[in-house]
């Protein structure tokens, strides 16, 4: 146990519970999209593997590291795209319900 | 740049997906919150790149750019109906990227034990673990929604005791791991975790595979914040805390949505369950099934004064939504009153069939949710279930005992006439027969979705 892995921890448990308050009221039409938009969200690995290709020296690290790039990438690049594709349906009827001045 | 500049980074990069998952949870801001997300995640991806001793930038350079082709293509060439397996996919290449990840740390780590703290030792095992399961498990989604493995779900002798026995030997295997600090240990470990994955999705039928992808989105994410606390990278640690616990609930709230209860997801293997159950007893009538031609449904239409569509999974798979639209804006020129009722998981995920019939151009205020539309069905002339089964099905209002007994429904079958058009009588992906199919008052057209709409376009402009 070190101060480090405390702040970690820290930060750990308070996304814990931001996360559960973030879409406590989410309607069930979004929730096919907000699992779409959440799942590019951890896509963020992509850090981690760029992390183990730039400071590895290793081929075998490198390989695991390379293909963990590319899976990382195709997980943010397609999942925002995905996400934004299914969104944009909703857009075109929104001037009727919530914005009758445009 | 200092590594305090870049956490700061990392900072404005987390506010950014937090306010996105905050905007993505209302409708009217969820497109802005799926940008803003974009960014945050641009940012911190762009600030990695700065960070002091960072090497062999043409292979990170490469590997993103051979990512971002596929991504891209994959992502625009999707049809809107297949959208929910391209998540899975999605998905488990996450999982995927967080369980190599932790392979590579392990092989850097482990040969010079003093520098591996237990702490460590343990995220990298739970990334690999969990991230395997993922990846697994989604692919085995995947292809149950392709269709490219049996959507049905697959049951084998005492599959719980089975799956949990394999989770404690997973669990008791990190313990081993950690003791011994051998690459054969991983390595057995993901073999593990590749059978805990394909076991544990096989089980779970078609119908309820939105959920379980939401949960290995979840698992995803978990993997994704362990890996960083072994690199201690917050930006990491915060990023799949959120869609971990996020995910949770929303895997929770999916299944509320669709009247089942997380546990009997997962373990209840639903559609095995029904033989004996004895369905065949409660169907109202002589048991005979009515059917009707397209020209004699067209007649009925046209002279109806309200006429609702119930659209389901067969219209999402026979990308039939505009035929429905193209029917429904026909019969409105003849003076009939057109209604969509959609049940809150028609199609294939919550809210896939809002976006279909949007994609569409079905006006919105002609889209009812159930709630609004069961007070109406008994002033609705003719209703019209296009590939819809489970969701109409009366026998879960009725039938205690039956497997999707208390699920809540459309009630089709208060309306004064109903057509059914489905490719045959099989039953849906719950495996429960359907009394409304039976129903003196109901006719049915068996045809593929698109081909049925077509005859009836075809029939009522002749009318």
């Amino acid at each position: 146990m070190n101060a480090q892995l405390v702040a970690e921890l820290t930060v750990f448990a308070l996304a814990v519970f931001l996360g559960i308050e973030l879409i406590s009221k989410v309607p069930t039409m979004l929730h096919t999209p907000l699992m779409s938009g959440t799942n590019a969200i951890h896509g963020i690995v992509l850090i981690g593997a760029m992390l183990v290709v730039g400071t590895s020296d290793s081929t075998l690290e490198q390989v695991l590291g390379f293909v963990a790039i590319v899976f990382g990438t195709i997980n943010i690049v397609g999942g925002f795209l995905v996400t934004d594709r299914m969104l944009e349906m909703f857009k075109q009827r929104q001037p009727d319900r919530d914005d009758p001045g445009e | 740049m200092s590594r305090t500049w870049i956490d700061f980074a990392y900072l404005v990069a987390a506010i950014c997906l937090i306010l996105g998952i905050k905007r993505l949870s209302h409708p009217r801001t969820a497109r802005s919150g799926n940008l803003i997300g974009a960014l945050g995640m641009a940012i911190a991806v762009g600030f990695t790149f700065a960070i002091d001793g960072l090497e062999h930038y043409g292979l990170i350079v490469a590997g993103i750019a051979l990512g971002t082709v596929v991504g891209v293509v994959s992502a625009r060439m999707v049809q809107m109906t297949a959208m929910p397996q391209m998540v899975a996919l999605f998905n488990g290449v996450g999982g995927g990227a967080a369980a190599l990840i932790a392979a590579s740390e392990f092989h850097r780590l482990a040969p010079d034990p003093g520098r591996l703290p237990g702490e460590e030792l343990v995220g990298i095992l739970f990334s690999a673990v969990v991230g395997s399961v993922s990846f697994w498990g989604s692919l085995v989604a995947f292809g149950k929604l392709q269709e490219v493995l049996p959507g049905r779900p697959i049951v084998f002798p005492a599959q719980n005791a089975i799956n949990a026995a394999l989770g404690v030997a997973l669990v008791a295997g990190i313990g081993l791991t950690a003791g011994t600090e051998g690459g054969i240990w991983l390595a057995l470990l993901m073999v593990g975790a590749l059978i805990l994955g394909f076991l544990f999705v096989l089980p779970i039928g078609g119908a309820d595979m939105p959920v379980v992808i939401s949960l290995l989105n979840a698992f995803t994410g978990l993997a994704a914040a362990s890996t960083g606390f072994v690199l201690d990278n917050t930006a990491l640690i915060i990023g799949g805390t959120l869609v971990g616990a996020s995910g949770t609930l929303l895997t929770l709230l999916m299944g509320r949505a669709m009247g089942r209860p997380l546990r009997q997801t997962l373990f209840g293997a639903f559609g095995a369950a029904p033989e004996g159950a004895g369905p065949v007893a409660a169907i109202d009538g002589d048991g005979t099934v009515r059917t009707a031609s397209a020209d004699d449904i067209a007649f009925m239409l046209a002279y109806a004064r309200r006429v609702v569509f119930v659209p389901g999974y067969g219209l999402a798979v026979a990308q039939a939504q505009h035929d429905v639209r193209n029917l429904g804006d026909l019969l409105e020129d003849k003076g009939v009153d057109v209604r969509y009722a959609i049940h809150p998981v028609a199609g294939r995920m919550p809210g896939h069939m809002n976006v279909l019939l949007a994609e569409a151009n079905v006006p919105y205020d002609e889209l009812f949710e159930m709630e609004e539309i069961n007070p109406e069905f008994p002033q609705t002339d003719v209703v019209v279930v296009v590939g819809a089964n489970d969701v109409v099905n009366p026998a879960a209002r009725n039938q205690p005992g039956n497997p999707i007994y208390g699920m809540p429904i459309l009630d089709v079958d208060r309306a004064q006439n109903v057509v059914v058009i489905k490719r045959s009588l099989s039953p849906g992906f719950a495996g429960v027969d359907n009394p409304l199919f039976y129903d003196p008052k109901t006719v049915m057209l068996f045809d593929d979705a698109k081909a049925a709409l077509e005859k009836l376009v075809a029939s009522l402009k002749a009318v």
